[in-house]
């Protein structure tokens, strides 16, 4: 009998329906569910952890973990790690905006007389990534958190943040003008495990694949 | 008082310094057993040299300059220098030719466990030896090389570099229309490659039969259902895979293989088989090699070749876990 998988499971946004997929393939969740001080969670067919979406990259890449659920976000952040990206869950959408102040246009005749434009972010290599590759130059500011505010306190012209519904945009007088990328949940492995558990991952995407199309075909 | 080193340099003191001694001699003794002989190389090179073997200079980070004001480069690996080496010393040698090497080289990597910016590699070169018997070789080479190191759990990834452009080729997609899908593949990104063979306009069957392709791995029997799979297109693009296979079960080392139709490796010059080295204490591949038909070419004596390299440092976390397990294993019969 081999060792059970260890798969990472992601707090926050996606906490949630990473559990109802779990469930959904016979993962029994409820220690995750009812237990919130614990952060390992020992199982015979699998061991779940909770982690930050941002750390389970790190996890996964160093093999702590064998299998993890994060953001497309996260790893288009963290594109220099290595993980094998298995599997679009299909649920979590989001989308990676460039936003600035609604109405008028003041962002674009800055960047287009100052020749570039002041961007605050929580994720600054996509940010940078984007307008390098649009040919646009970007003062990319990193914060940590209600990137919001930057705008209207005038750190930065723009932001580039997730967002799902658009809500909180536009309670901050936000406008999306640019749609930089779809992001979803999705599956990754480490490298390692991919190969020396072959059996076992494959037999798990399966599983979720089924699952995740049959919710798609809904 | 403290003085800084370069972030992913490190110091090593007498109690790791032994422990990796061993490992290394006991590396180098099996590849002496094989008939491999030891070279030494300068560690720097000149830069366009280097870049002769590859034109992404296969993976230069540390540059600097001479007193004539030449460009030096820091050897990224060691492929490279005996590639040079070769053309340059053996020019009408009889072949083929068998060099090993234990010697550091320098990638601006993230240091991480096991692998440092400077680290250390002991691997082997078989120049002007042909697939499949020369791959062949390199692996039995190999699999000696991780029993000298006590290494029973570690498995060897063994893949072929032409294989997905092969079936692509096969099914007439142009390669410029491919590429965004191989790009997908080197990234290990299967999400993207789905959405990218989606887009080669090619009829349902076929983008099945690339989507499902590289996830093939496990036994030799993978060769056959990729030929279920994709019928006469991918027996061709297979063939060479299969050509290295039986020469693997006639030396007997087919278990520590686990054969990968999606395996890609990141530097560009190699051209046939590839391999990674996997090790269940570590998250990290350990090593890699495969075939470079081309790379001693591009110095001027065009010859097949071979050979992987293993990380040291990695091979001894690996080997320290493995004898933890033993301790435990046998308390626990205690």
């Amino acid at each position: 009998m081999s060792e059970p998988l260890r798969l990472a499971v992601p707090l926050g946004a996606l906490f949630e329906d990473t559990l109802d997929l779990l469930d959904a393939i016979g993962v029994d969740t409820s220690p995750l569910r009812s237990d919130s001080r614990s952060l390992y969670f020992p199982g015979e067919e699998m061991t779940l952890v909770t982690l930050r979406p941002s750390d389970v990259p790190t996890y996964v890449e160093a093999g702590a973990v064998d299998l993890g659920v994060t953001g497309k976000d996260v790893l288009m952040e963290q594109q220099g790690r290595v993980v094998y990206e298995l599997l679009d869950l299909g649920y979590g959408h989001c989308r990676m905006v460039v936003a600035t102040r609604s109405g008028n246009h003041i962002a674009e005749e800055l960047e287009r007389r100052l020749g570039a434009i002041r961007i605050a972010t929580k994720y600054p290599r996509i940010a940078s990534r984007y307008f390098e590759e649009g040919g646009r130059q970007a003062e990319v500011i990193e914060v940590k958190g209600s990137v919001e505010l930057a705008p209207l306190a005038g750190l930065a012209d723009g932001i580039v943040d997730l967002t799902a519904t658009g809500r909180t945009l536009r309670e901050n007088a936000l406008e999306i003008r640019e749609v930089i990328a779809d992001c979803t949940a999705r599956l990754v492995a480490n490298r390692v495990a991919h190969k020396l558990r072959q059996a076992d991952i494959d037999a798990l995407v399966e599983r979720i694949d089924a699952l995740v199309e049959r919710i798609d075909a809904r | 008082m403290t003085f800084l080193i370069p972030p992913g340099t490190r110091d090593i003191l007498p109690d790791e310094m032994r422990e990796l001694r061993t490992i290394s001699s006991a590396l180098l003794g099996a590849f002496e057993r094989f008939g491999y002989g030891e070279v030494w190389t300068p560690t720097m090179e000149y830069e366009d040299v280097l870049l002769q073997g590859d034109e992404r200079a296969a993976g230069v980070s540390y540059r600097l300059f001479d007193e004539n004001g030449q460009v030096l480069a820091l050897r990224p690996d060691m492929t490279i220098p005996i590639a040079r080496l070769v053309a340059t010393r053996y020019g009408d040698a009889e072949m083929p030719l068998r060099f090993c090497y234990l010697s550091h080289a320098y990638r601006s990597v993230r240091p991480q466990r096991g692998q440092q910016r400077e680290f250390l590699q002991a691997g082997i070169e078989l120049i002007g030896a042909d697939a499949p018997d020369g791959t062949v070789e390199v692996l039995e080479v190999l699999c000696a090389a991780l029993d000298a190191s006590g290494l029973p759990r570690t498995r060897i990834g063994l893949g072929d570099a032409g294989l997905f452009p092969k079936a692509l080729e096969a099914m007439g997609v142009e390669r410029q229309v491919g590429a965004e899908a191989l790009e997908a593949l080197e990234r290990h990104d299967f999400v993207a490659l789905e959405q990218a063979v989606g887009r080669l306009g090619l009829p349902p069957a076929k983008q099945e039969v690339l989507k499902a392709l590289p996830q093939l791995r496990g036994g030799v029997d993978v060769i056959d259902r990729a030929i279920e799979l994709g019928g006469e297109e991918l027996s061709q693009a297979t063939s060479r895979l299969r050509g290295t296979a039986s020469g693997i079960e006639a030396k007997k080392i087919a278990d520590r293989v686990i054969f990968d139709l999606g395996l890609v490796r990141d530097l560009g010059y190699y051209t046939g088989a590839t391999f990674e080295v996997y090790d269940p204490a570590l998250g990290h591949v350990i090593g890699g090699g495969g075939r470079y038909d081309e790379l001693v070419g591009r110095f001027g004596r065009p010859l097949p070749a071979c050979g992987f390299a293993l990380f040291v440092e990695r091979v001894h976390v690996a080997q320290a876990e493995e004898e933890r397990r033993a301790r435990e294993a046998s308390e626990a019969v205690q």
